[in-house]
């Protein structure tokens, strides 16, 4: 997906941000400290809020009221972000995170989004035949279990809470972490111990 | 129009509009669920229309819901009882009966 930056399209950049700069739209170091802030954002920020929830009652609690309040209690900056949704899964119950439309992704708790994210294929594929996208993955759902496919076409970003796998009692929340992968925030894998 | 006019649980169809067809716009109603009938899931807060805010028009505040949908009566295909869970703005929804 990516090309190198042409010459013409980095002067096209350095105009734009000028451009922005002399409306009093957005300053060069505001520019510069969101790209900060996404270059640190990584997937074991949702992996260590989901821990926390699987070990914590009052987080549980906060995550599913306010999903941006539940990462900045993970220390997270949420200013000028999308709010955050949590879809928890149940017993039951599984979510798969799409964006037909585009490619809106949690940044601010996921970092950047995978390539296959934005792929024509996943965006057309997850929301039409989401377990034929899940075998692919070779994530086997119970029988039972209904897929409920989150298409992101708006104003959140949506990370999946998975279910505590079994086999993991007694763990602390930092092993716990270690379990859940980007692809489990999204919805593609299950957490697997 | 910002407080919300539809409830959880509250049927809807989603406007079998086509504004593509009239000219440059920016929708945020997928194709796939225009002139599709849901279930407004929960209201999500009201936010500036994106459709105003593409084009630097003034962007009123309208009420934005999650809706689930039956999967796949969409498509013909797939297994009962999977759903589809979609962000749309107040004024992509019509009552369905």
């Amino acid at each position: 997906m990516a090309h190198a930056a042409s010459p013409d399209s980095i002067a096209l950049l350095e105009r734009f941000t000028a451009a922005l700069a002399a409306r009093g739209i957005v300053t060069e170091d505001q520019i510069a400290a969101q790209i900060a802030r996404t270059d640190r954002a990584d997937p074991r920020i949702g992996a260590a809020m989901v821990a926390r929830a699987w070990t914590d009652p009052d987080y549980l609690a906060l995550m599913r009221r306010d999903g941006s309040a539940a990462a900045e209690a993970m220390g997270v900056s949420m200013a000028g972000a999308p709010p955050l949704g949590v879809l928890e899964d149940r017993p039951g119950l599984h979510h798969l995170v799409v964006c037909t439309l585009c490619s809106c992704y949690p940044r601010a708790v996921l970092g950047y989004p995978p390539h296959w994210y934005k792929s024509a294929a996943y965006r057309a594929r997850a929301v039409r035949d989401p377990r034929g996208v899940l075998a692919e993955w070779g994530t086997t759902l119970p029988e039972a279990t209904q897929i409920r496919v989150v298409d992101s076409t708006a104003d959140y970003r949506w990370m999946v809470l998975p279910e505590r796998p079994a086999g993991t009692e007694g763990w602390d929340a930092d092993r716990l972490a270690s379990l859940v992968t980007r692809d489990a925030l999204v919805g593609t894998r299950l957490p697997r111990p | 129009m910002t407080e919300p006019r539809f409830e959880p649980g509250a049927r809807i169809r989603v406007k079998a509009d086509f504004p593509e067809t009239r000219g440059p716009c920016h929708i945020r109603t997928p194709h796939y669920l225009r002139g599709r009938e849901g279930a407004v899931e929960r209201p999500l807060g009201a936010f500036p229309n994106p459709e105003d805010l593409a084009f630097a028009r003034p962007a009123a505040r309208i009420p934005l819901y999650h809706v689930r949908f039956d999967q796949p009566s969409l498509w013909n295909e797939g297994q009962a009882g999977d759903t589809v869970l979609v962000e749309l703005y107040e004024h992509w929804l019509e009552p369905a009966a």
